[in-house]
């Protein structure tokens, strides 16, 4: 039991590692973010966990459209349902960041634009899901779909922020990457929460696939 | 080939004969264009110009594409589907909601100029990226409209499932009409945008390609 399970605990402890270390370390004093750069091990690490699981759900698509088994329907659309979440907890995270650095919830920039654009994106493949009652329609027309979110995906988070003109976003629009401000200690929090949290996802990502295939009884 | 050619044909015989679409498109773009001119005066600034001259074309763009794969009767769907290859059909689709759109576009771009007065735009970047970007919306709403055809409310999904397909499309054509706005464009910065924009047209016809035969099958 303990051999497949390993990497559930291990992401447990990371996250737990995460939440207790990324209170407790010293952090760089930064005008305007302050001790505010704290979130950056939790909002970050929600897209990194996010674009794993619209990443999967892609792969699975691709998958589903080569071999026709319900099986991979199953997985990619739990893969979106679960980066959904995890996009969802990025804004929200975001936001409240951008509440106490930038004074508003919602900024007029690039990177947040993309996010929201494709989480309407992939809620309208939860829409388009819903409105085929035929199984073996339903699975093949959304993989196509998905397959284009996730092309708007990547044009909107890793091409247009890059294009724009201005962002306050590091890394974007001519501002310095993420990566040269992140002083060692950070680092030694940042990559483990990110890896954590990727963690959890799958196990989320589990859970749901494996009630849903009991539901439908699809093995 | 001889096939694309045939059905692209067949889409203008049957435009020629139902005249009520192509019209029903032309008036909806007049009503908007003469409501834009009630409500904003005809005196505006260049940039709400070039932003609601992009939202009409938008929509007209939705209406005139939207139809094509809805329209299809499932019956003549499966007629279809006997004769032609997957591929043809997708081709000929977005070969001629292209030539609809650019069409479509200059009329709009003509009425709204007459009704709203033309910004000084650098024709050197704004006809190309015009061109390209009427190409990229009728392609990519193509895709979303075969897409829509295949599941029960396909109104309400074809703008749901639209808007986030073109919207980067868009924001670049807007961005690339406020540069011309600037006067002559160095050719670099061209470039830039025109590459920008047509690899989006590109990515979107190889997927729509890619994957337009697993929608067409039952």
């Amino acid at each position: 039991m303990i051999k497949s399970m390993w990497w559930k605990f291990l992401g447990l402890a990371l996250v737990l590692y995460s939440i207790i270390a990324g209170l407790l370390i010293d952090v760089p004093a930064l005008p305007v973010i302050h001790q505010t750069i704290r979130n950056l091990f939790y909002h970050v690490s929600m897209w990194f966990a996010m674009f794993v699981m619209l990443g999967t759900s892609l792969v699975y698509s691709i998958r589903y459209l080569s071999g026709f088994r319900m099986r991979d329907d199953l997985m990619a659309s739990g893969a979106v349902y679960t980066g959904i979440f995890f996009g969802l907890m990025g804004l929200m995270t975001g936001m409240i960041w951008a509440k106490f650095t930038w004074g508003d919830f919602w900024t007029n920039d690039p990177q947040l634009n993309g996010a929201a654009v494709s989480m309407m994106a992939y809620l309208a493949y939860a829409v388009l899901r819903g409105s085929i009652d035929e199984v073996a329609m339903r699975a093949r027309i959304s993989a196509v779909y998905n397959i284009f979110a996730f092309m708007l995906l990547v044009i909107f988070l890793g091409v247009l922020p890059r294009l724009a003109d201005s962002s306050l976003h590091p890394g974007k629009g001519g501002n310095t990457s993420t990566m040269e401000g992140l002083d060692m200690t950070m680092r030694m929090v940042f990559y483990p929460a990110a890896l954590g949290w990727i963690l959890i996802a799958c196990w989320l990502l589990q859970l749901h696939t494996r009630r849903r295939a009991l539901i439908q009884g699809i093995h | 080939m001889r096939e694309t050619a045939e059905l692209i044909r067949k889409e203008f015989m049957l435009e020629i004969r139902q005249r009520y679409a192509i019209n029903g498109i032309l008036l909806y773009v007049f009503s908007t264009i003469f409501v834009v001119q009630l409500c904003f005066g005809r005196v505006i600034d260049e940039k709400t110009w070039i932003a609601l001259f992009w939202v009409i074309l938008l929509f007209a763009a939705f209406n005139a594409v939207s139809k094509s794969f809805i329209q299809e009767a499932s019956a003549r769907r499966l007629y279809y589907f006997m004769i032609a290859s997957p591929l043809s059909v997708v081709i000929s689709k977005m070969i001629y909601n292209s030539l609809l759109m650019v069409v479509l576009g200059a009329l709009s771009l003509g009425l709204f100029s007459v009704f709203m007065g033309f910004p000084g735009l650098y024709a050197g970047l704004f006809v190309p990226a015009f061109l390209l970007g009427c190409i990229g919306l009728a392609s990519a709403l193509t895709m979303v409209s075969a897409i829509a055809s295949r599941s029960g409310n396909n109104a309400a999904l074809m703008a749901i499932l639209g808007f986030p397909v073109v919207l980067p499309l868009l924001l670049l054509l807007v961005k690339a009409s406020q540069k011309a706005l600037t006067g002559r464009v160095e050719t670099a910065e061209m470039l830039r945008f025109l590459s920008a924009i047509t690899l989006i047209d590109l990515v979107v016809v190889v997927l729509a390609v890619i994957l337009f035969p697993y929608l067409w099958r039952d």
